[in-house]
């Protein structure tokens, strides 16, 4: 039997939310069948991966610092992509902000808290600024795809902070390891009620749903809106194109700094060659998934990151190579993009030859 | 006549269509057209743009399928369901955009084009067989990317007379030719119409029209008007039957000229288009006063939406006296900052242009009028003055929407036409530029939009009108000028515009300038 797809001609509202949640269930399904054909019980994987990680307390906290990050970058991934700026160096912003803070923090052992903190998380907050910004040069001056300079500019980020680690940052006391001394305690990002519960995470959804009322109140995120949609009413309008794209790539570069900041003045605690599992990346999942809306990226941050700890998990409880994560992350922007064809398309049968013209 | 039709065999028509409807959300592009080619003559198939041409084109083409109506091949029934199925029955096209592969040479890019590899077989020899026998001259080996525009149409010519056809459709071939190489053009077709091949022409030039063409069908809004030996009508009338089955006379009675120092001035404006096949603007001068209406009439795709971008700012101009808005020089500045000193504007295009679709009218009205509305406040849109000034316009030209937090997208072109003039209008600007306002609007909202214009004028604002619906020119304008090929005519008072010399001008006919020029007051 033969489908096929046939335009609505209009965005279907019921498809745009109902997307992302026939691509979990999708994802769910086929992460069961890799499960099987890996030899592990389908369903059990299935509550491996994503159940008991969140099932305790300690669970629950671990999964809030993931998500941090995660929906840090992904609000400001989102901004960008309603612009049309196709940012997806995330990970290089967010590894320039640690660069920046963490260099700071380096350099400043014994400060006090109330001054340095905030000194540290500015400078943590323009490394991602200044980072984003060379993208939204190269694209004003040259015309350069910010597709790839962003991604290019990631693994530039990568290696200036291995040479770092490696090399003139690196810890003396520190047995050779690729990392830098701790940071001291006047540098370091609070933490809650003896959890791992830090600053970033409260911090996080408030700067989404700040985030949210600068797309929807103010002129200029109204411009961005403007622009995405139909860029030659932009034109009409007499937005400046230049300066949205500094806008978008700035805030989404000063926000993904930002996130570098607090994972490595929190939960690291000093800067090593592996501060980021990727979250520069997945963040483009999550701002998708979110359907590119400050609050959509809330819970699709939570999600993703609950695709790290089930990865730990999967490893521990059933000898799954921890990779499980990122086809997972894979499997489900797959699906995610195949189902948003459904928001202006049905899917119709086939009809048989064509008949003749009547 | 139309006995003789229905008989096959040899004495039939090439291809007849009959009761040809094809129907789109909104829309009927084609309403039971009719359409009979004989073997071995240049058929013109005339018409402004949105009349239906392309949509008939497609169809005998196999690009489109008709809702209803029969297509005759020889006299025969057939179905043209694919592109391949009309070039298999001998139906070949030049399109007006190109599919050539600028890095690969001539023979190659006609090689892509054939289906077999025994069809490719000597194929240097045939392009250059064939480009000597039609006066196509044409260098097989030659790259694409150094070959000029009229060369690079005879490659998609060469391209279809391989393939033998028996009906050659020319959609606007001379809309990217220089006038030599449009003589050309039209040898080629007379050599090509002495063997039997039949060719269909599709134009709105009607001087070429008239000297090519042996017969012509004319459409309008969907609907064939006429059928015609083209050589026998004056351009008068086929300007005419393409533009209204019969124009009013216009009825200004007298009323007097707006005096006064112009508001908008136009010096010299000269810009070359971004786009590949758009119209450049060559040494636009007019001048429009408060109180005036200034017509720019024309054919699309002669420059206006070129002129409307470098009014509203869009396109900055060369210079920044090329246009003086109430004095100002304002060639360079930005729209926000023209609309400042109180000029208004409104493309043609509606959807993704002058409105977003998706946005609520509250936002569509923010779009524009964040400016003079003063709608904004330290960066943030002031919600409620914003949903009040959108309701404003909604009630004031009695827009049916649900209210202002109604998508734009929602509303029928007519309403939602009504509020983007209203948008512009209640921001009582100094200068309006406006640019086919009426365009797939019913006769309601038009009737409406022309009262609004009118009321503004008598406020004291200079309204540049560009459209192509000639009555609607007449019927508002104080003055008229012609566009064609990116040239301005010399502006002319509307009661002394004749229509013959309009519809010329249109038509590009250069002897019409001279007129214009006559009509011009000492």
């Amino acid at each position: 039997m033969l489908y096929r797809l046939e335009p609505r001609g209009e965005r279907s509202l019921f498809w745009a939310y109902g997307s992302p949640v026939l691509a979990i269930l999708l994802t769910i399904l086929t992460m069961m069948l890799i499960f099987a054909a890996l030899g592990a019980p389908p369903v059990k994987g299935v509550e491996t991966f994503l159940i008991a990680p969140v099932s305790t307390l300690s669970g629950l906290s671990s999964l809030l610092v993931r998500a941090a990050p995660l929906v840090m970058i992904g609000a400001g991934l989102a901004l960008c992509y309603r612009a049309n700026v196709w940012n997806i160096g995330g990970d290089g912003q967010f590894i320039m902000g640690a660069l920046a803070g963490g260099g700071a923090a380096l350099a400043l052992p014994n400060a006090a808290f109330w001054w340095a903190y905030p000194l540290v998380a500015a400078l943590g907050i323009l490394g991602g600024m200044g980072w984003a910004g060379l993208v939204a040069w190269l694209r004003l001056k040259f015309n350069a795809n910010e597709i790839l300079t962003s991604l290019m500019l990631v693994y530039i980020a990568q290696l200036i902070l291995v040479w770092l680690v490696t090399g003139p940052w690196r810890d003396p006391a520190g047995f050779g390891f690729p990392q830098s001394a701790m940071f001291g305690p006047g540098v370091t990002t609070p933490s809650f009620g003896g959890t791992t519960i830090h600053l970033g995470c409260v911090l996080a959804p408030l700067l989404a749903l700040a985030l949210w009322q600068v797309l929807g109140r103010s002129v200029l995120g109204f411009q961005l809106r403007v622009i995405g949609q139909a860029p030659r009413a932009a034109r009409f309008a007499g937005f400046s194109n230049a300066r949205l794209t500094w806008f978008a790539l700035l805030m989404s570069g000063g926000l993904a700094g930002l996130a570098g900041f607090f994972e490595v003045t929190g939960p690291i605690g000093q800067l090593t060659a592996t501060i980021t599992p990727g979250y520069g990346f997945t963040a483009v999942i999550v701002a998708f998934l979110g359907r590119l809306h400050p609050v959509g990226v809330i819970f699709a941050g939570l999600l993703l990151a609950l695709s790290y700890l089930g990865g730990d998990a999967a490893q521990i409880n059933l000898n799954l190579p921890n990779a499980v994560t990122g086809i997972f992350q894979g499997v489900l922007l797959f699906y995610l993009l195949g189902a948003d064809v459904l928001i202006l398309h049905r899917l119709r049968r086939a009809r048989p030859a064509p008949e003749a013209a009547a | 006549m139309d006995a003789e039709l229905d008989k096959p065999g040899p004495d039939a028509p090439l291809l007849e269509l009959r009761g040809i409807v094809k129907q789109f959300p909104g829309c009927l592009a084609n309403d039971h057209v009719d359409l009979t080619i004989r073997k071995g003559e240049i058929h013109a198939l005339l018409g402004e743009n949105g009349a239906g041409k392309s949509t008939l084109v497609k169809i005998i083409y196999g690009v489109m399928k008709p809702d209803a109506g029969r297509i005759l091949w020889n006299g025969q029934p057939a179905v043209i369901a694919s592109p391949a199925q009309a070039r298999a029955l001998g139906i070949g096209m030049v399109f007006q955009h190109f599919s050539l592969f600028e890095a690969l040479t001539v023979a190659e890019n006609v090689a892509l084009g054939l289906n077999s590899a025994r069809q490719r077989e000597g194929l240097e020899r045939r392009i250059a067989e064939i480009s000597a026998r039609y006066g196509l001259p044409l260098a097989p080996e030659r790259t694409v990317h150094d070959l000029s525009v009229g060369e690079r149409q005879r490659i998609e010519i060469v391209r279809c007379l391989l393939q033998n056809p028996k009906l050659l459709i020319m959609d606007e071939p001379t809309s990217v030719l220089t006038p030599q190489e449009a003589q050309k053009l039209f040898v080629t077709l007379r050599r090509l119409r002495a063997e039997g091949c039949s060719i269909l022409y599709i134009s709105h030039k009607l001087e070429e029209v008239r000297a090519l063409c042996e017969t012509a069908t004319i459409m309008r809004l969907g609907r064939v008007v006429a059928q015609c030996a083209p050589a026998e009508k004056s351009a008068r009338e086929l300007a005419e039957l393409m533009i209204a089955a019969k124009l009013k006379e216009p009825d200004h009675n007298a009323k007097p000229a707006p005096a006064g120092p112009p508001r908008l001035v136009v010096n010299r404006l000269t810009i070359r288009s971004s786009q590949p096949f758009g119209t450049d603007l060559k040494d636009i001068s007019f001048s429009v006063a408060g109180g005036e209406i200034f017509g720019i009439a024309g054919i699309a795709g002669n420059g206006q939406s070129e002129l409307m971008d470098a009014l509203s700012g869009e396109t900055p101009a060369g210079s920044p006296a090329n246009i003086l808005l109430d004095g100002a020089p304002v060639g360079l500045e930005r729209p926000a900052a023209r609309r400042r000193r109180g000029g208004c504007f409104l493309p043609e295009e509606r959807n993704g242009h002058g409105a977003v679709g998706p946005m609520t009218l509250a936002e569509n009205g923010f779009l524009s009028a964040h400016v003079r509305g003063a709608l904004q406040r330290f960066g943030l849109i002031n919600a409620r003055r914003t949903r009040e000034f959108a309701a404003r316009v909604i009630h004031a030209f009695d827009v049916r929407a649900t209210g202002p937090q109604a998508e734009a997208r929602s509303l029928s072109g007519g309403n939602l036409q009504k509020f983007l003039v209203g948008r512009e209008v209640l921001q009582k600007p100094g200068v309006l530029v406006i640019s086919q306002p009426t365009w797939g609007v019913d006769a309601g909202a038009a009737a409406a939009i022309y009262e609004a214009l009118a009321r503004l004028a008598a406020t004291g604002t200079a309204i540049v009108l560009i459209s192509q619906d000639l009555d609607e020119i007449l019927l508002l304008c104080d003055r008229i000028a012609v566009i064609a090929a990116g040239r301005l005519s010399p502006a002319m008072p509307v009661q002394e515009a004749s229509l013959e010399t309009i519809g010329l001008l249109m038509g590009g006919a250069p002897e019409a300038q001279q007129d214009a020029a006559h009509a011009l007051p000492a």
